[in-house]
């Protein structure tokens, strides 16, 4: 074939990667995202009606704020090495074996993800303390923070590169491995470079995250270590500093633009075609090594993740007088100063978290199709765009949306902005996963199709859809969990008391008294349960009958 | 501080304005009560079921409640949107940060009819009407000190004896955080010969531990938390002995934890009228309503606080369990005001 | 009728195809052969429509195609790699074209049958592609294209992935169904043989030229110049000087006759003649068994002879031979 065809963009994708796809997730970064942001600097670079930058120039001169630049920077690089130092081999034994229980451990595994942060603190805080079973008091030193980083951000590896992980034909690597290759060679020439687009993608992902990790460096970081997310909420809320904060989120948001620009520059020149297949050959492991790989790698699951959550869980049965079901009996009754009870609560969470994942995913979709398509700064320019709010402080988006969605219609107080809060931040998992996939699909598949009398958007729902399912459903089921577990700018709307099961555990929490925090630990492990419960039958939504892509 | 939306008002919000055209509607005027108050508070807020009900039967408007996350971030809020308030009475904002709200014009005049019931004391601006009160205090694990005495003062935190014993909260991050520093900068004073730096200096010395908040504090690190910590003392409120033992099912005869009276600082909450809301009677009446007798009795145990009204009957468990501390440590709000970021930064350089 | 028109297409300065015309009559099969690089699949990817030339129009029926996308085009493409769509079965694939031209459920399942047969796999409706041997994936994708009854068949190396005896089985049955179904293709390939055994016409081409054009039997006869003698295989290419009747090669004479202005010529393998008489004197330099003959190599000077012979030779045997001098294929000068 003609190598050199390749770099000129076909005119079936150009076309249906045009305006139509683009403008709905341009609108809604816009007004949901962009022109909050852009307001909310504004707001902050701005004294008696002249713009002032002055507040930029107090950043470099405060070292301590200085220090909490590079803090986040260096903790953020590190928590994301040693993220995928641990998870890669278990994404390896979730795509390339079978054992009892896979579909179970594939879920569980994302539970951490929808805790409110307050909830496994505290669980870190009991692992982690004196009193832990560590014996070693590792509250306040980074080590705790990046022993939670990785608790949190295992899934998101595991899942994503496991999942591309799959498509790869393991006879390409016994070919490669007959042709003289060891089993590293074999990885370093022709797994890795294969791989390369979906680590990339995940590792992303997880640096975003633990670069505006909030709750964590709040609980378990002490008065010493501080993210410029943590920084910045505590100068617009405890300080009521906006001039310092809106710096700090000046700060924040260029730094991460840049790295997400460089990335996509990288991702896009390491996309590889091959040609996928269907992912549903796993076997079970049968040398010793395999055995091996897949217990230890099973046990570091539980031990890392299992053990933190089943403090939860045995937490939830205690009682002054030894183990009991209290805390789980009187479920339908409201709680005291929360006038519902939390089955209402738990309703109300599926309901956005539903909503959420729909707007996440149709939106997403949408987003990485463009970006999938359009080579070049357009593709660039929207992938980083569409991450960007994974990277934005909670605050400044939160208090961008009160002073800039008055109008036409006022919604700064509607309870919509719930699932579309949650929407910006799951997005861009729905875009991490697909674009990959997307982007592996040979362009003859599309230019079959189109000859065959497909119109673009004919192409796009018979051929990129149904290799992308998959990709997309794990994606939806962080969208779901990222919604559930109500991350980002909702903590700072104001908005109608609708209590979420978060928010009951919050305010349970917030209280002194055993039972009540039995109580909490009993939500807590109900949200988990129906976490898991959640993403197993959003995977089950595939509706392909051939192939399991 | 003047917004200048119209400088990054992009292209694309032209364009769902110009969909969306029709859609604007203007408030009503004073006079005409509306069908609906709106009430912004904090995340704590909470009062039973019927009590804002009886104020719509009463007057025919509905109240929506907006929760707006912890008392800073409301009162960050309410400085953000006061120029096109989204809440027509703001309740929660406290005397750490009254100056500050009064300063930004948050509030517009307002004064209760029951203004005459309310404690000597809380009253601090005709913009504003304290609604209940709460004491921050050092609370200890009664369990802890069978053998010992727990302490008896503030100073006695600073002894070998009650060494890695304490857990205070980030006074800025945490609401009762930075009433105890206040605490102790009321007791030892800012300047002398042993300052409240001074003060912490030991502290730190003697092994205090910094949570970033009172869950952290009391359910993480606190020994009588439900979390399993190693710290028998706590910062933590006056009040928090009764809401303990009202939360243990069974409720135990006495009290597992106890608070110390000396050295707390009062809390006081107000509620104001939103200047600018163009239902000022109307929300003048939700703001009488929350002073009012059965609202105040119910805040007790909503809120874990003291209701500001004196003709209001406190709960037994909390005259029991909770006795009110006689002269906590009082702080002007403009001094408050005036230092309270230099505080913090200073209190952070002692303790990090 | 498909008509090219002085199609140019250039990457980053590189001409890919330059002022290509080229023209395919209804019924007629076209070949358009050449080695990599030569600008072959751009041509069938501009037609296809999956690319836009810089220059220049496709045209069918005399009706330009302009901007009309691929899928408005009514051709089929068949791919080298096939790209079957491996979501779907075998069924899914042949229907695809019908069901996206919106045929009835009732009416696909007939024509998928229909189809199935016809390239020879019967019962294979329900198959999974990655199930499927290279040779039926070939099919598959040919009853795929086929299906929807494209007014044109366009192919990139259908049978490039193949192995020879398969290549050769299916050239044959591709040969024999565009007969049966009166298509019009236009057939990209590499290989010699397959473009002389599938096109009525072929289109030989060299860097973004068509360099020379005609029946299989006209550019064997006549090749016209040296790389298109050479893609046929005709390496030996020596100089001639025709006086009267015959032909001096300087170290052979021979009768024969050359068109006026022809200096050089080809030496193809079947015009050498090795028996144990003769009168050209060479050294065998290898042999090669080649289904029931011997190709060997006669070093001959420093020149090098390709001949076919039915004898068993040893490499470094001296052997004897006659060059038939009306079998020698005139070679223009190059222009340029």
């Amino acid at each position: 074939m003609d190598r050199r065809v390749d770099r000129h963009p076909p005119l079936t994708a150009s076309r249906l990667g045009g305006f139509a796809v683009m403008a709905v997730p341009l609108l809604f970064l816009g007004y949901f995202f962009v022109y909050p942001l852009l307001t909310v600097l504004a707001t902050g670079f701005t004294t008696d009606g002249a713009l002032d930058f002055g507040p930029l120039q107090t950043i470099f001169k405060r070292s301590a704020l200085v220090n909490v630049a590079w803090f986040t920077l260096w903790q953020a690089v590190a928590s994301t090495v040693l993220t995928l130092l641990i998870a890669l081999p278990a994404a390896n034994v979730m795509a390339r074996y079978d054992f009892p229980g896979k579909r179970f451990v594939r879920a569980a595994i994302v539970v951490p993800f929808v805790l409110p942060t307050v909830v496994v603190g505290s669980a870190f805080l009991a692992v982690l303390g004196p009193t832990g079973p560590l014996r070693v008091d590792l509250r306040q030193t980074v080590w705790a923070i990046l022993i939670a980083h990785v608790f949190f951000n295992y899934a998101i590896v595991v899942r994503t590169v496991g999942t591309y992980w799959e498509r790869i034909d393991p006879q390409l690597l016994e070919a490669a491995q007959m042709l003289g290759g060891n089993r590293l060679a074999v990885f370093r020439k022709v797994t890795y470079p294969l791989l390369r687009p979906a680590i990339a993608s995940a590792a992303s992902l997880v640096f975003l995250f633990t670069f505006t990790s909030f709750g964590i460096i709040l609980i378990l970081g002490g008065l010493r270590h501080a993210t410029i997310e943590v920084e910045i909420w505590r100068q617009a809320t405890g300080l009521v500093n906006f001039e310092v904060a809106a710096a700090l989120a000046f700060l924040q948001i260029v730094g991460i633009s840049t790295i997400l620009v460089l990335y996509s520059r990288y991702q896009e020149r390491r996309a590889v075609q091959f040609t996928p297949r269907p992912a549903a050959d796993a076997i079970r492991p049968a040398t010793p090594l395999q055995r091996w790989h897949v217990i230890s790698n099973l046990t570091v699951m539980a031990i890392l993740l299992g053990g933190p959550l089943l403090i939860l869980v045995e937490r939830s049965f205690r009682s002054e007088s030894g183990y009991s079901l209290a805390a789980y009996s009187s479920l339908g009754e409201p709680i005291g100063g929360l006038a519902v009870a939390p089955t209402a609560a738990m309703l109300n969470s599926v309901r956005f978290a539903v909503a959420a994942t729909v707007l996440a995913v149709g939106i997403g979709l949408a987003a990485a199709t463009v970006i999938a398509y359009r080579r070049g700064w357009i593709g660039r320019g929207f992938d980083a765009l569409l991450m960007l709010p994974l990277g934005t402080s909670a605050v400044t988006l939160g208090f961008g949306f009160l002073l800039a969605l008055d109008q036409p219609i006022d919604l700064r107080t509607s309870i919509w902005l719930i699932p579309v809060a949650h929407a910006l931040v799951a997005m861009p998992f729905v875009v991490r996963t697909s674009v990959p996939v997307l982007r592996s699909v040979k362009h003859h598949l599309r230019e079959a199709a189109a000859t065959l009398g497909a119109t673009p958007q004919q192409v796009w729902r018979e051929v990129d859809l149904p290799m992308v399912t998959r990709a997309a459903l794990i994606g939806a089921g962080f969208a779901f969990a990222v919604s559930l577990g109500e991350f980002g700018a909702t903590s700072f709307l104001a908005l109608p008391t609708n209590p979420t099961l978060p928010t009951a555990i919050f305010r349970l929490l917030g209280r002194p008294g055993t039972s009540s925090f039995t109580y909490a630990m009993a939500l807590s492990t109900i949200l988990m349960i129906g976490t898991a419960a959640a993403v197993i039958a959003i995977e089950r939504l595939r509706t392909d009958t051939v192939g399991d892509f | 501080m003047t917004r200048h939306r119209k400088l990054v008002l992009p292209a694309l919000t032209t364009a769902i304005l110009l969909i969306a055209t029709g859609c604007t509607s203007d408030d009503d005027t004073a006079n005409e009560p509306p069908n609906e108050l709106v009430l912004m508070t904090h995340d704590s807020f909470a009062l039973s079921e019927g009590t804002l009900e009886q104020f719509t039967e009463d007057t025919g408007i509905a109240v929506t409640v907006l929760k707006s996350g912890d008392a800073g971030t409301m009162l960050s809020q309410a400085i953000l949107t006061k120029d096109n308030p989204i809440a027509d009475v703001i309740f929660g904002v406290d005397n750490t940060f009254l100056s500050r709200a009064l300063a930004e014009g948050v509030f517009a005049e307002h004064e209760s009819s029951s203004l005459a019931d309310v404690h000597a004391g809380l009253i601090a601006d005709p913009r504003v009407t304290p609604i209940d009160f709460g004491d921050v205090c050092v609370n200890y694990d009664r369990a802890a000190f069978t053998d010992s005495p727990p302490p008896a003062s503030l100073l006695d935190l600073t002894k070998p004896e009650y060494r890695n014993m304490l857990v205070v909260q980030d006074p800025a991050s945490s609401s009762p955080g930075l009433a105890f520093l206040l605490a102790t900068i009321g007791t030892f004073g800012d300047d002398g010969e042993y300052t409240w730096r001074d003060y912490w200096e030991d502290l730190s010395q003697n092994g205090v531990l910094v949570a970033s908040g009172w869950t952290e504090a009391y359910q993480g690190a606190f020994t009588a938390g439900g979390g399993g910590g190693d710290r028998p003392i706590v910062v933590s409120y006056a009040s928090s002995p009764a809401v303990g033992v009202y939360f243990t099912d069974p409720p135990p005869r006495e009290a597992p934890t106890a608070s110390l009276l000396e050295g707390c600082f009062r809390q006081v909450e107000y509620a104001g009228v939103v200047a600018g809301t163009g239902h000022e009677d109307a929300a003048g009446l939700l703001v009488d309503h929350l002073l009012s007798v059965p609202v105040q009795e119910d805040i007790p145990l909503n809120m874990f606080v003291y209701p500001a009204n004196a003709q209001a009957e406190i709960p037994e468990v909390f005259t029991s369990f909770s006795p009110v501390p006689g002269s906590p440590v009082e702080l002007p709000v403009d001094t408050i005001e005036q230092n309270r970021e230099r505080w913090i930064d200073e209190w952070t350089d002692i303790l990090r | 009728m498909l008509q090219c028109v002085q199609i140019s297409v250039s990457f980053g300065g590189t001409p890919a195809l330059d002022a290509v015309d080229l023209t395919v009559h209804d019924g007629e099969i076209v070949a358009v052969m050449g080695p990599s690089g030569c600008g072959k699949t751009t041509l069938l990817r501009v037609v296809a429509g999956l690319q836009g030339p810089d220059a220049g129009t496709i045209a069918w029926d005399g009706k330009a195609l302009g901007d009309t996308p691929p899928h408005a085009r009514g051709f089929g493409l068949m791919f080298q790699d096939y790209a079957l769509f491996p979501h779907l079965d075998v069924k899914g694939n042949v229907e695809f074209g019908l069901r996206m031209r919106g045929m009835s459920a009732e009416d696909r399942i007939d024509r998928v049958d229909d189809m199935l047969q016809t390239v020879g796999l019967d019962g294979y409706a329900e198959r999974k592609i990655n199930e499927l041997s290279g040779g039926e994936q070939q099919r598959v994708a040919l009853a795929r294209t086929l299906a929807p009854s494209p007014r044109l068949v366009l192919l990139d190396e259908p049978i490039g992935a193949l192995d020879r005896t398969l290549r050769e089985h299916l050239i044959a049955e591709m040969r024999d169904v565009f007969a049966r179904l009166g298509v019009t293709a236009l057939y990209v390939t590499h290989d010699r043989d397959e473009a002389f055994a599938i096109a009525d016409t072929v289109a030989v081409m060299n860097h973004g030229l068509v360099v020379r054009k005609g029946t299989p039997e006209e550019i064997w006869r006549d090749p016209e110049n040296e790389y298109v003698a050479s893609l046929l295989g005709f390496d030996t290419i020596v100089a001639v000087e025709a006086r009267a009747g015959w032909l001096d090669l300087g170290w052979a004479r021979m009768a024969g006759d050359l068109p006026a202005g022809i200096s050089r010529v080809a030496v193809p393998p079947h015009a050498v003649l090795v028996g144990d008489e003769g009168p050209i004197e060479g050294k065998v330099l290898s042999v090669t068994y080649h289904a029931g003959r011997y190709d060997i190599a006669i070093s001959v000077g420093s020149l090098v002879i390709e001949a076919v012979s039915s004898h068993r030779h040893t490499v470094g045997d001296t052997v004897r031979f006659e060059i038939d001098g009306t079998q020698l294929l005139p070679i223009e000068d190059a222009h340029g």
